[in-house]
């Protein structure tokens, strides 16, 4: 696509690099990379599942409703561990076993709070909170936007 | 206890997406993190996530493509009530939880903390 493009205005020098450093740029170990992210992500939601299961016991949730609190409880640990720092070298670890649950998006909201602290509450903390997962929201609320959309049409068109 | 194997393996599983999207596609993890949710937008629209979060529990609501599935889950739950203004007052509805203990936390954790390393 763009890439392609690129290359076209390169010269034969500059093109000659690119092989140069493609041919040793380090390959990224899928397999066992996919392996920690199937463990580290695998726990992390059975963990969920273990709160879920309290929560349905002890405070009358229903399997569905309890879904929300669990998250909370996630959210709340996820940002001690990344207060003590720990979190980031687990995610060194597991790559996307961390970043892909609930548990990355409150990660990325507290460690860009913390990282811009010095600048101050107001223009630091509170407006660089949301640098990663802001994407997220604004994805997430505007695909949910559309979809809703579609199907309230369908609907009123009197299908499905 | 089986539920809770079945929230590994499809815990496990979506994240193992998230991985390959990262290092076979060469993503950065916010695209992936994008994808994902909207992955969960759409397949809530098309009625497969609720039976999976029947099936697997904890294993499709803790990914992030949960997310995406409960803003849809919010918008229209409040459309049926209210018409269609509910698809913008009802879209937070579900994930207010996530996203206010983010904050709050957040907010919280930026006070009490200093960055390490």
């Amino acid at each position: 696509m763009s890439n392609r493009k690129k290359k076209k205005k390169l010269t034969p020098a500059q093109q000659e690099y690119q092989r140069f450093a493609k041919a040793r740029e380090m390959k990224r170990p899928v397999w066992s990379n996919a392996l920690r992210a199937f463990i580290a992500g695998g726990i992390i939601c059975a963990i969920g599942q273990g709160i879920q299961e309290f929560f349905i016991k002890y405070f009358n949730f229903t399997e569905v409703t309890a879904g929300n609190p669990t998250v909370a409880v996630l959210i709340f640990i996820s940002v001690l561990l990344t207060g003590f720092g720990i979190y980031d070298h687990i995610a060194q670890w597991a790559g996307a076993g961390t970043a892909v649950p609930v548990t990355g998006f409150a990660n990325s909201v507290v460690s860009a709070a913390m990282e811009h602290r010095s600048e101050g509450l107001v223009l630091g903390v509170s407006a660089k909170m949301f640098e990663l997962a802001g994407s997220v929201i604004v994805f997430g609320v505007f695909a949910a936007f559309v979809v809703a959309l579609i199907k309230l049409t369908i609907k009123a068109l009197g299908g499905i | 206890m089986e539920k809770i194997i079945f929230a590994f393996l499809v815990g496990g599983g979506i994240c193992v997406i998230g991985q390959l999207l990262m290092d076979v596609l060469k993503l950065t993890p916010a695209h992936t993190m994008c994808a994902l949710v909207v992955t969960g937008a759409v397949l809530g629209g098309l009625g497969l996530y609720e039976p999976l979060i029947k099936f697997v529990g904890a294993g499709a609501t803790v990914p992030i493509s949960s997310f995406g599935n409960s803003l849809f889950k919010g918008a229209m739950a409040e459309a049926e009530r209210s018409g269609i203004i509910g698809v913008l007052t009802g879209i937070f509805e579900v994930t207010s939880a996530g996203i206010s203990a983010a904050i709050i936390f957040g907010f919280l954790g930026a006070l009490i903390f200093k960055p390490k390393g």
